[in-house]
């Protein structure tokens, strides 16, 4: 098993390298630069001004240098400042982190609790009206943009009922609060972006439990069980769920993408200040060295989510773990 | 064309995914003909009547410039059937491009072909389009580009995976024999082959794709105004959130009715070309 997972870490190193190598170009390679981005603005910025910034940002240089350059202070982990204020990325980064990673962590859980228990009664209960019912919904919501319903949602309790806050994760005034009374004002501001982050997962993860549920139905064990004479819902609940949850489990971290994703609409739309606002902000502004970290970021998270899948799987099924 | 009446067949018996095919065929109507069945002018400010609620002369309100919203959406919808299409049609092809080559001849052109996929995987899309676009002009054609460029990876490993299964069989082998040159083994003989699974993945590809414009142009990265897209009229509905429901209501539930049709589509495509569910039939 050590071995496997130390040959998946030695694999995704040139898969990085690729990803920062890409990135680095396309940015680079397009049409203006950040020096022109900031200083369109004021028209009496002299040419000598211009160069003089891109000397301080080090665009002067060939590309290749500046790439290298980039590639030598990256395995330092020191991914420099921030084009915008000057401040070091990995801290404009780190502050935004907490909020981002309860948000995510809380609609994971949410989805986790309602996907299951949904794909798990449609499967034993195949073809039934619940299960239609379901499958309707799930495909309702493969196609419901998540920031459409991010602003029907605000319009319903936030607009039309006045119940929930619509944007910022705390009221304008928090001093005189207790801290229960923050907590309660945080959770408020947190329902919707919650809800909303989940919302794109819980489809697929209740279609998922369903096949993977549907699949353990079949198996011979499951037919032993029931010939036994064990009541059904020791057969469902003791038998079958344990082994459909695993492979349920297991794709959770395939759902990476989609958080990052989602968390750049839905933390623009409700002023949420996380790292997807943060990188939306970064790449309006052009912020090369916040934006090349945290495409880093992101791809570390997808190729461990993905190497989590697969070690899971290897856990599973040994057969997989022997053929690698 | 057996084969064509064979899936229709089938296909028919589904009758939500016949529905949604009759949908999708009325929104190319409707995207061709938007400039004779839409009641306003798309770009007209009027500003005597801004934001107004829909009623008899405006069915879906007006925005914050007095523009029809049914008509914008009407037009809109010609963005998202363009960038929907092109966008899959550029996917199409470097998917299938990729997939061919790399699972006709195998070793390392397979190998090498298929560790770049991983890599493309890798990245986080739609943290690259956004990054991409932005930087470049945001406009139609590069919004389609780069969903496209971004986009084939599941083509080319479907592709794939049906050339190594394909390329053993007899009528292939009896080809070769034959002394047929690669190209026309790939083109003539295994491609058409392999392009079931292909087509359900574009039918589903081109519902993604209307959703990550729509998206970008929320965002205000995409289709830039006064052009109307889906997207835009969402985001003018966020700036507006407070007094005009109409301009969020209206754009999403066409996105919706449009990507639902495609997944529908896509669905009873599935059934339709998967050989083993006609054995079960006879």
């Amino acid at each position: 098993m050590f071995a496997f997972i130390a040959k998946r870490l030695a694999q995704m190193v040139p898969l990085l390298f690729g990803i920062t190598l890409i990135t680095f170009a396309v940015l680079h390679l397009a049409p203006g630069s950040p020096v022109e981005a900031q200083t369109a603005m004021s028209l009496k910025t002299s040419a000598q001004a211009r160069a003089q910034l891109k000397k301080l940002y080090g665009l002067d240089k060939p590309l290749h240098t500046q790439y290298l350059n980039w590639l030598g202070r990256f395995v330092r982990l020191d991914f420099g400042k921030s084009f915008v204020d000057s401040r070091s990325v990995l801290s404009k980064i780190g502050e935004r982190i907490p909020i981002t990673l309860l948000i995510n962590a809380l609609s994971l859980l949410l989805i986790f609790l309602v996907a299951v228990p949904l794909g798990v009664v449609s499967a034993t209960k195949q073809y039934s009206l619940f299960d239609k019912v379901t499958t309707v919904f799930v495909f309702l919501g493969f196609s419901t943009p998540a920031f459409w319903l991010a602003l029907l949602l605000m319009i319903l309790f936030g607009v039309d009922m006045g119940i929930l806050p619509i944007s910022g994760i705390h009221g304008i005034d928090t001093t005189g609060m207790s801290t229960t009374g923050r907590m309660l004002d945080l959770g408020k501001h947190l329902i919707l972006p919650v809800f909303i982050s989940a919302f794109g997962g819980l489809a697929g993860f209740s279609r998922y439990s369903r096949s993977s549920m549907l699949e353990v139905i079949r198996q011979d064990y499951i037919r032993t069980a029931r010939a036994k004479g064990l009541p059904e819902r020791d057969v469902i609940y003791k038998h079958a769920l344990r082994n459909a949850l695993l492979p349920i489990v297991t794709i959770m971290g395939l759902a990476v993408p989609g958080l990052i994703s989602g968390g750049i609409i839905f933390e623009t739309i409700f002023s949420i200040p996380g790292m997807g606002q943060l990188y939306y902000q970064s790449v309006m502004s052009r912020d090369y060295p916040t934006i090349m970290c945290m495409m880093v970021i992101y791809a570390v998270l997808i190729l461990i989510g993905n190497l989590l899948a697969d070690i899971s799987y290897g856990l599973v099924d040994p057969r997989i773990r022997v053929s690698r | 064309m057996r084969l064509a009446g064979l899936v229709w067949r089938r296909f028919r018996k589904n009758p939500l995914s016949v529905a949604g095919a009759v949908i999708i065929l009325l929104l190319i109507c409707a995207a061709i003909f938007a400039p004779y069945i839409a009641p306003y002018n798309p770009t007209h400010i009027d500003i005597d009547n801004i934001l107004s609620p829909p009623g008899l002369r405006h069915p879906f309100g007006t925005d914050e410039l007095g523009r029809d919203v049914l008509t914008r959406i009407l037009y809109g919808s010609r963005v998202s059937l363009e960038v929907g299409f092109v966008a899959m049609g550029i996917a199409l092809v470097i998917g299938v491009i990729v997939g061919s080559i790399a699972g006709f001849y195998g070793g390392k052109v397979d190998s090498v072909l298929m560790r770049f996929v991983d890599m493309m995987l890798a990245f986080p899309s739609f943290v690259l389009i956004l990054a991409v676009i932005s930087i470049l002009e945001p406009n139609i054609l590069t919004i389609m580009a780069v969903i496209g460029i971004t986009g084939w990876m599941d083509v080319a490993r479907l592709v794939r995976a049906e050339f190594l299964s394909l390329k053993e069989r007899d009528f292939v082998l009896a080809s070769k024999a034959a002394g047929a040159p690669n190209s026309r083994i790939i083109f003539k003989e295994i491609l058409p082959n392999a392009m079931s699974p292909v087509f359900v993945a574009a039918t589903f590809g081109v519902a993604g794709a209307i959703l990550i414009e729509a998206g970008l142009s929320f965002l205000g990265i995409g289709v830039q105004p006064p052009a109307p897209s889906w997207g835009n009229i969402l985001s003018a509905g966020k700036d507006n959130i407070e007094v005009a429901w109409w301009l969020s209501v209206f754009p999403g539930l066409a996105i919706l009715i449009t990507v639902l049709s495609y997944n529908l589509v896509g669905e009873g495509l599935r059934d339709a070309l998967d050989p083993r569910l006609w054995q079960a039939e006879k």
